[in-house]
């Protein structure tokens, strides 16, 4: 039944054991240290597909760096620039993107689970790139390896990595596929997981996407505990009828200059794009707390790791 | 066409009365000539007199054919996922000698002539084809269709399947119409505006998957709306109408049926052997940590209106079942051609395949697994039906169906009910496959399906 077992795409980040999770983090670091000209030659020749439905600035591009970074002839193909446009099924297309030589197809798209429907399609390794709200996974392994950058823990990572950490996740999380990604991520390490939020955009229902995970509805008293914060969109595109009084909303939940004040060693993290003077203020966004810019170097290394890993089917490189 | 057969050394049940006794029959011109309740070999004679071909019946039971009372044969207009005739042939493999069309065709259902056009033997139908036209003209839930005209051409009752009838005004005109005619409304129950843009059960399934959940209320809401309705009619003119609630998904929706029924209200209504079956976790990959355990999450084969629930609400429909709240099965039989099935689960559209599960489906859950005897399961299938869409009143052969009787049509399942096996839509006589019960176990195993008098079906192993 499942193409999984012979393909190494990655749709959703509950399908890697710890032991896979370390393996990638390994290869990350060892691709981003090598010289240019060892690097190049890994996947070279190699044929990747970028389908892109949703638009997207810094995981489409940190994808396409990466396997550039690697060697591999990329492909972009988007739905305002193809035949998609004219109603071509997701299907056909990835069957066409297999005839033309695509070896493993990285998917964007707003529909949650179209990347296990490409990938039982065509039989390619499908890089999950984000699917509606469902999932994001290597959003969440590029956010780990900035947690573990940071607090200077080992990328041999075990179910006790980040005991004692608190780590905050805030915003739109009934709309956000990073953080269903990192719900289910972080705790395996060990982590303690407050999820916050209002009610319209934090269902009960949430607290199922892992064992012990939390609902602290007041930011500040979430904050009190937290080691890091992920700052999350307001997805508006994805609201469907819901209306969020915005003033409302910035009182209870900006992440801002008096907010963080009193925790100086808080870690700031935010998945991108940012609505500046929403979710999160400049003062922070541009601060010296804030990892959002480190978050988008890592996204490269995780994603060459990924897509070395889809590509060549064995362990490490050698 | 004079055709004799000869139904020999079976057991006969006789649901409505929960009967099993040994016993044979003898069938011509399409009707049951002479029943005989004892040992074997009685109607020898008669039978070489009359030319009948011979059945042996060793070991299998014969009940009256299955009265589907929710079946969508997609002709005409979509006949590229069934036509009337390969709906038909698949109702036939699955015991079923009775379809009630849903009127959700290109062009919907909703005149004399299109009715006409369903029920033609023009349209080569293997077992018989009853029809309930639209309620509201085009379905759109505005104006009403001529129920009068429609009743004189063959309607047992008006649906807008597929869509609720939301308009207050517009259902209170619908059941007060119906009610005149002595005819149901069968209601699709959800209120569709707290649906917009779901494809799945409201809850943590549906918010691990990232998809928009149908709430409860959604289905519950229309039915306690649609009972104050009767309530209301009831009180305000001298009518008893008849609302029948179809596939009913949800705990809380079975209770206000309960509940409505005890009142003296007219309200019967049917569960899905689907809603029995499985729930929302069906579509979900287990919390696997390993990526070869992983299964076919987002199984477009799992998506239909009303969605699977969890498996509070499907333990609530097998209760009510048990309880005789739910008064029949039925299939929902919607066909679809596997390249639209085969898209993005949102995209997908809503249905599954019915016919041939429905009866191996109900002996498995309702007879082994919990304890409901084999007559009271068949009687959800046949006499039940009959019951709920008033054949009786109908007189002539109409009259006859859902039980085995001397001088009704001879629409008879001839099955094993022992028998254990594992579903293979391979064999399936419907144009489309799209199933969620591909290797699911079933108990009973068809041998012959006869209609009016002929086999238009039989088992080939």
């Amino acid at each position: 039944m499942s193409s999984t077992s012979t393909s190494l795409g990655l749709l959703s980040i509950a399908d890697l054991s710890l032991l896979e999770v370390n393996s990638i983090l390994a290869l990350a670091s060892q691709l981003e240290a090598e010289p240019h000209g060892t690097r190049i030659r890994r996947l070279d020749g190699r044929r990747v597909a970028l389908l892109f439905y949703e638009s997207s600035t810094r995981t489409r591009t940190s994808f396409e760096l990466a396997a550039k970074s690697l060697g591999a002839m990329t492909t972009l193909v988007s739905d305002k620039s193809s035949s998609i446009e004219k109603g071509e099924s997701l299907h056909d297309t990835g069957l066409t993107l297999r005839a033309l030589g695509a070896e493993c197809i990285i998917l964007r798209s707003n529909y949650s689970g179209a990347p296990d429907l490409l990938q039982r399609s065509t039989g390619l390794p499908v890089l999950n790139a984000g699917d509606g709200m469902h999932q994001h996974p290597s959003q969440a392994l590029l956010d780990l390896r900035t947690l573990l950058e940071h607090w200077n823990l080992s990328s041999d990572i075990s179910e006790t990595t980040l005991a004692g950490k608190t780590i905050v996740i805030t915003g739109d999380i009934r709309h956000s596929r990073v953080a269903r990604s990192n719900s289910m991520l972080l705790p395996r390490l060990g982590a303690r997981v407050l999820l916050c939020g209002p009610e319209a955009l934090l269902p009960e229902d949430a607290l199922t996407l892992a064992p012990h995970l939390e609902i602290e509805r007041d930011f500040d008293t979430a904050l009190q505990h937290a080691d890091a914060v992920m700052m999350l969109r307001i997805q508006r595109e994805r609201l469907s009828g819901l209306s969020i009084d915005l003033p409302t909303y910035i009182a209870a939940y900006q992440l801002n200059a008096r907010r963080i004040a009193p925790y100086p060693n808080l870690l700031v993290l935010h998945p991108g794009p940012m609505v500046r003077g929403l979710e999160i203020d400049s003062t922070v966004a541009d601060g010296p707390q804030s990892r959002i810019e480190r978050q988008v170097t890592h996204g490269l290394a995780i994603r060459m790791a990924l897509l070395h890993r889809a590509l060549i089917h064995t362990g490490s490189p050698a | 066409m004079t055709q004799a057969l000869y139904l020999r050394n079976a057991t006969l049940l006789q649901p409505s009365r929960n009967l099993q006794t040994a016993g044979e029959l003898l069938l011509a011109n399409g009707l049951v000539h002479t029943i005989h309740t004892g040992a074997a070999g009685a109607l020898d004679q008669q039978a070489a007199d009359l030319g009948a071909q011979v059945i042996d019946c060793t070991g299998l039971y014969i009940a009256p054919g299955l009265i589907d009372a929710h079946v969508h044969l997609r002709e005409p207009g979509q006949t590229h996922k069934e036509t009337i005739s390969t709906g038909t042939a698949a109702a036939a493999a699955g015991g079923v000698t009775t379809v009630v069309a849903m009127p959700n065709t290109v062009p919907v259902t909703d005149s004399v002539d299109l009715l006409r056009f369903v029920q033609s033997t023009d349209r080569d139908p293997h077992v018989r084809v009853l029809c309930m036209p639209a309620a509201t003209v085009g379905s759109m839930g505005v104006e009403l269709t001529d129920y009068a005209a429609l009743q004189n051409a063959g309607a047992v009752g008006f649906t807008d399947d597929g869509k609720p009838i939301l308009d207050d005004d517009v259902m209170r005109q619908a059941l007060t119409a119906a009610a005149r005619l002595g005819l149901p409304i069968s209601q699709h129950a959800e209120d569709t505006r707290l649906t917009v843009g779901a494809s799945i059960n409201h809850g943590p399934v549906a918010f691990r998957l990232g998809l928009r959940g149908m709430p409860i209320a959604a289905e519950s809401g229309i039915v306690e709306r649609d009972i104050r309705l009767l309530e209301e009619i009831e009180r305000d003119t001298r009518l008893k109408p008849h609302l029948h609630v179809q596939h009913v998904s949800t705990a809380a929706a079975l209770e206000s049926i309960r509940s409505a029924k005890r009142r003296g209200l007219h309200v019967t209504c049917e569960v899905a052997p689907h809603h029995l079956a499985f729930t929302d976790q069906n579509l979900e990959s287990p919390q696997s940590s390993h990526a070869a355990q992983r299964f076919h999450a987002y199984d477009t084969h799992f998506k239909m209106n009303p969605p699977l629930r969890s498996a509070q609400d499907r333990d609530g429909c097998i209760a009510a079942v048990l309880d005789g709240t739910v008064d029949i099965l039925a299939t929902d039989h919607a066909p679809h051609a596997a390249w639209e099935k085969n898209v993005e689960f949102e995209r997908a559209p809503n249905g599954i395949t019915g016919l041939e599960t429905l009866l191996g489906t109900a002996l498995r859950i309702l007879h082994r697994d919990h304890g409901m005897p084999l007559g009271k399961v068949l009687a959800l299938l046949t006499s039940s039906p009959a019951t709920v869409l008033n054949l009786p009143n109908f007189g002539g052969e109409l009259a006859g169906l859902g039980s085995i009787a001397t001088g009704a049509p001879a629409d008879l399942v001839i099955f094993d009910p022992s028998k254990a096996f594992s579903y293979d839509p391979s064999t399936s006589r419907s144009l489309s496959r799209n199933t969620p019960f591909s290797g699911a176990p079933m108990l009973g195993r068809i041998h012959y399906t006869v209609a009016a008098g002929r086999v238009q079906f039989q088992q080939n192993s």
